[in-house]
């Protein structure tokens, strides 16, 4: 085998990471997206190539191309399978994947006796090492019960274990002290005992930690996550001295960081009032407080399809709801038609619509709703006076306007779309359960709203015959 | 029920208190309406439109005063030469404008024979009296007629133009008193292109008038003076003495002044002093809207211009009625809403309903016994304005804290990476360098992201921190089986990501089309 210099490796690193902002530059626009992810592909494969290359990797190819080609094969294959709906656990799992790299990369390290430190550099790279195997370590279990949640495996509901803050305070000291353990007698015979225990402390403090987390904020846990997979990274990167790995790392971090902090502003909730506690959890009696709001007018598939034929703009906000009936494809059936009848047809997304970031644009790109006619909610809530038919599908605490009037509300102050000023509003739903928050939505009870029961996905069916026969 | 309208008798008066346009509509109440001959022939309205909408006319007031249940009229009624009081018959019913706060006199001498009288200058200000309240209207005929006088009296342009002959500065205008008629005046001064500043002791009318494309000035005492009933209050010493300070210096600089300043039931308060008047440059204007309670001004001679050091001062009082036919159009209809308040069968009865605050409050005489004045209501446009005004000190002090507390922070951060500097090797301090920089460069990039691309994002970066395989690859040469073992892992994992993160990115944004 040819081998690099160790300069012309760090030469090539320097490309990599530059391709790698690109990427994320690259994925900020939709005209500039599908070029981002191609010079991230590039970067990866530069970066690859020059460390197989290079003076660490001596032996074992055959292994690492065995390895690189098995993992390829369930990667891509896991990538054609996935349903767009299913992206959430998708992207949870993968990160799980991230952290779990990095605990094994840290233990290798750890274990590697070839590196002979003194002083302030020995304990500053046990520090180093205790960290990286911690974040990673979180970022793995963490993950993992994130994708528990998102498939349904798990139930959505916050667990809120009794005098949680203070069990989290604990396991955070007794980390901290296993971590001086570790410094001061860094001999892997010794100092395996503090750091497995540790990794298991962080473990369960990753279950722990996304355990407490509610559905509604199940996008900024996932945004969390990937932050962490990227500091998992950056960690690994000081511990093994290697700038590449920092660098990316950093980037994935802060852009993931960025994400979750976009979440919690959507919703009006500090980062760590999400992390500390699920939606409703800490006020549970307020949300019972709302009793009597009068009676709810519920309209068929049939007024619905008059209604949409003779207005001049509709409005459609969809929600998780719209993800699990599968009605995307529908909808936008129904859009084209409309579109033909000259009805202005426009979608709404409210940014934490969905579990995951985006999660109801990637739904609408899958349905091949072309991305012009979708808007954020900032674009749209100060045209709902000239909205003649708001439909929202599957949505609730998104669309509630106590969150504006009722300062007690759990979800007061959250900004929501205003549906509500438009004409009418027709709510598709299955039944009158409260959304993720539990709290009770007086837009149902509004004079201009009409509710639509049943499945999501059968309703717009139902429409879309109609228009067709029409 | 006969409704009679009488001309006005005062002097110089152009406006009649009902147009024919507004007869039909009182028709319609239910009501006989009777027209003294020639009443509304200054506001260009004839006998023969009067008489097309259904009045009848009369020759003269006498007759109205004798057959009418109701009169109709703006002025209060004269009290002498010749004296209108004295025709008020028993059981007659007037509706006009009184003073009966501020003229004792005319009330004692009205309060007679089962006589009612209906103030309209004592609508009480509440939203649903609106329609009815004729000071308002009138305010509003005369903030904006002001402007024109000033307009008229003033040798030169309100608005600036750049011509051929040279440059024309615009008018600067100074508006004291954000109320109807100092709003009016505003929206008036702007449109003629005058450059409009306002000042009023009311903090909440700021918005108006800055709606007005005007700038509201203000003096840096912090005192509220919101009275009740939507007008102002007399405000303490300090404040007065710092308000002439900022008149003093705003004299100097504009050419027109409107004074709007008026507390109800006390002279009007002296803004303008002769020494501010001869500050001002010559060929300025002062309209006092406030001449008919003593002025704003010093100087002011009420119903005449007089004349200070180059300065005019406009103390007319009679601005509605110099745009007669607008203030008896919108007289008129503010009596036509206070006349079907009075009769809610459409019958043509009047019912002065005691119980109904608008009606209770307007009604200064009852059967011949003085009402006045009515038991306050206390509703006012901004309530609770002293509960609001704490939060506001507080947002204050918040936000100087949060300018400290960079400062704070930023020490905090510059202490602790010199405690590193100091005990880290160089390496560490690189590779920290490339760390924090890096930090930096990603929220750079990411921060504008589209909502839209937050997915795909995620997606692409989570393939990208499997850059970690990196770390696996450099470890897996090693001699140590366990350490091949769990490096090989790592690097199986790392692919699956790599490969399905890119893998599912790319689908994700195939699908994403215009």
């Amino acid at each position: 085998m040819i081998s690099l210099e160790f300069d012309l490796v760090r030469a090539l690193y320097i490309g990599a990471t530059v391709l790698f902002v690109l990427t994320l530059g690259g994925l900020s626009h939709q005209e500039s997206s599908r070029k981002g992810n191609m010079y991230g592909m590039i970067g990866m494969t530069v970066a690859i190539i020059a460390t197989l290359l290079g003076p660490y990797v001596t032996k074992n190819y055959h292994l690492i191309l065995t390895l690189m080609l098995l993992g390829g094969i369930i990667g891509i294959s896991l990538a054609k399978k996935v349903q767009m709906t299913q992206m959430p656990e998708l992207v949870a799992i993968l990160h799980s994947l991230v952290g779990l790299a990095a605990v094994l990369v840290g233990y290798v390290n750890f274990l590697d006796e070839s590196i002979m430190l003194v002083g302030v550099e020995k304990t500053i790279h046990s520090i180093e090492i205790f960290i990286g195997i911690f974040i990673g370590a979180i970022t793995f279990s963490g993950s993992i019960i994130a994708f528990g949640k998102l498939s349904g495996k798990m139930s959505g509901n916050p667990l809120i274990l009794p005098a949680r803050h203070y069990l989290n305070l604990l396991v955070v000291i007794v980390i901290v002290s296993l971590g001086y353990a570790f410094t001061i007698d860094p001999t892997p015979s010794n100092a395996i005992y503090p750091l497995a225990f540790m990794t298991f402390l962080a473990l369960i403090f990753g279950i722990h930690l996304v355990m407490a987390i509610g559905g509604a904020d199940m996008p900024v846990v996932v945004s969390m996550l990937n932050s962490y997979s990227g500091w998992a990274a950056s960690a690994t990167g000081f511990m093994l001295s290697n700038d590449l790995l920092i660098v990316v790392g950093a980037l994935v971090g802060s852009s993931g960081a960025i994400l979750s902090y976009i979440m919690c502003r959507a919703m009006n909730r500090s980062f760590i009032s999400v992390i500390a506690g699920g939606f409703g959890t800490d006020s549970s009696p307020v949300a019972t407080s709302v009793t009597d709001q009068g009676e709810v007018t519920s309209i068929n598939s049939d007024e619905l399809t008059n209604l949409l034929l003779t207005s001049k703009k509709v409005m459609i906000i969809p929600g998780y709801g719209m993800a699990v009936s599968q009605a995307q494809h529908t909808v936008n059936e129904i859009v084209k038609l409309l579109k033909k009848k000259n009805v202005d047809v426009e979608f709404a997304i409210h940014p934490v619509a969905g579990r995951m970031p985006g999660h109801m644009n990637v739904l609408l790109a899958e349905a091949k709703v072309p991305y012009d006619i979708v808007y954020e909610m900032d674009e749209v809530n100060n045209d709902f006076n000239n909205v003649d038919v708001s439909i929202i599908i599957g949505a609730n605490d998104i669309v509630n306007p106590s969150a504006l009037e009722d300062p007690n509300s759990p979800i007061a102050g959250m900004p929501v779309l205003e549906c509500w000023k438009g004409k009418t509003t027709v709510v598709l739903k299955r039944g009158m359960a409260t959304g993720y928050a539990g709290v009770q939505n007086p837009l149902f009870f509004k004079d201009n709203t009409k509710m639509l029961f049943g499945d999501a996905k059968k309703t717009m069916d139902e429409v879309l015959g109609n228009l067709q026969s029409a | 029920m006969i409704i009679g309208i009488v001309k006005e008798s005062k002097e110089k008066e152009n406006r009649v208190a009902v147009t024919p346009d507004v007869v039909q509509r009182i028709k319609k109440l239910g009501y006989q309406v009777q027209i003294e001959t020639n009443a509304g022939i200054a506001s260009n309205f004839i006998d023969t439109d009067y008489v097309e909408s259904g009045a009848e006319v009369l020759k003269s007031a006498k007759q109205i005063w004798e057959t009418s249940d109701i009169v109709l009229k703006i002025n209060a009624p004269s009290i002498d030469n010749p004296s209108e009081i004295n025709l008020l018959k028993n059981n007659q019913t007037l509706i006009s404008f009184f003073g009966a706060a501020t003229n004792q006199d005319r009330l004692s001498k009205s309060a007679k024979d089962k006589v009612n009288i209906l103030a309209m200058d004592s609508v009480p200000r509440i939203s649903r009296a609106q329609k009815m309240d004729a000071l308002s209207s009138m305010a509003n005929v005369a903030g904006s007629r002001a402007v024109i006088e000033a307009s008229h009296n003033f040798g030169r342009f309100f608005g600036g133009q750049i011509t051929a002959a040279g440059k024309i500065p615009p008018a600067k205008v100074l508006i004291i008193g954000a109320g109807v008629a100092g709003l009016s005046a505003i929206g008036t001064a702007v449109s003629l292109g005058a450059i409009v500043k306002a000042f009023d002791t009311r903090p909440e009318v700021k918005e108006q008038v800055e709606s007005l494309n005007a700038d509201f000035l203000t003096v840096e005492i912090e005192e509220d003076g919101s009275g009740s009933g939507g007008y102002a209050k007399v405000m303490s010493d300090e404040y007065i003495k710092a308000e002439l300070e900022l008149f003093a210096n705003q004299c100097k600089e504009v050419d027109i002044i409107i004074t709007t300043a008026l507390i109800p039931g006390k002279p009007a308060p002296k803004l303008i002093t002769s020494d501010m008047i001869s500050s001002m440059k010559p060929g300025s204007v002062i309209v006092d809207l406030a001449a008919s309670q003593g002025g704003n001004c010093e100087g002011t001679i009420k119903d005449d211009i007089a004349e200070l050091s180059g300065v005019k001062i406009i103390g007319y009082t009679d601005l509605p009625s110099r745009l007669p036919a607008q203030s008896s159009q919108l007289y008129a209809t503010n009596l036509f809403h206070v006349l079907s308040d009075l009769t809610p069968n459409k019958d043509g009865q009047i019912n002065i309903n005691m119980d109904d605050d608008v009606l209770r409050g307007m009604t200064v005489i009852k059967d011949g016994t003085v009402t006045f004045p009515p038991p306050p209501i206390e509703v006012s446009a901004s309530p609770k304005v002293k509960e609001v005004a704490k939060p506001i000190e507080s947002i204050k002090t918040k936000k100087t804290e949060e300018n400290k507390f960079p400062f704070v922070g930023l020490t905090i951060a510059l202490v602790l990476l010199a405690a590193l500097g100091s005990v880290a090797p160089t390496s560490f301090m690189n590779h920290f360098t490339v760390f924090v920089l890096s930090c930096f460069v990603g929220y750079m990039v990411v921060w504008n992201v589209t909502a839209s691309l937050h997915t795909p994002l995620m997606s692409v970066t989570n393939a990208v921190s499997s850059i970690i395989i990196i770390g696996a690859l450099t470890q897996i040469s090693s001699d140590d089986l366990i350490s091949v073992i769990l490096a090989s892992t790592a690097i199986l994992i790392a692919s699956i990501n790599i490969f399905g993160g890119f893998a599912v990115t790319r689908r994700m944004l195939e699908m994403f089309k215009k």
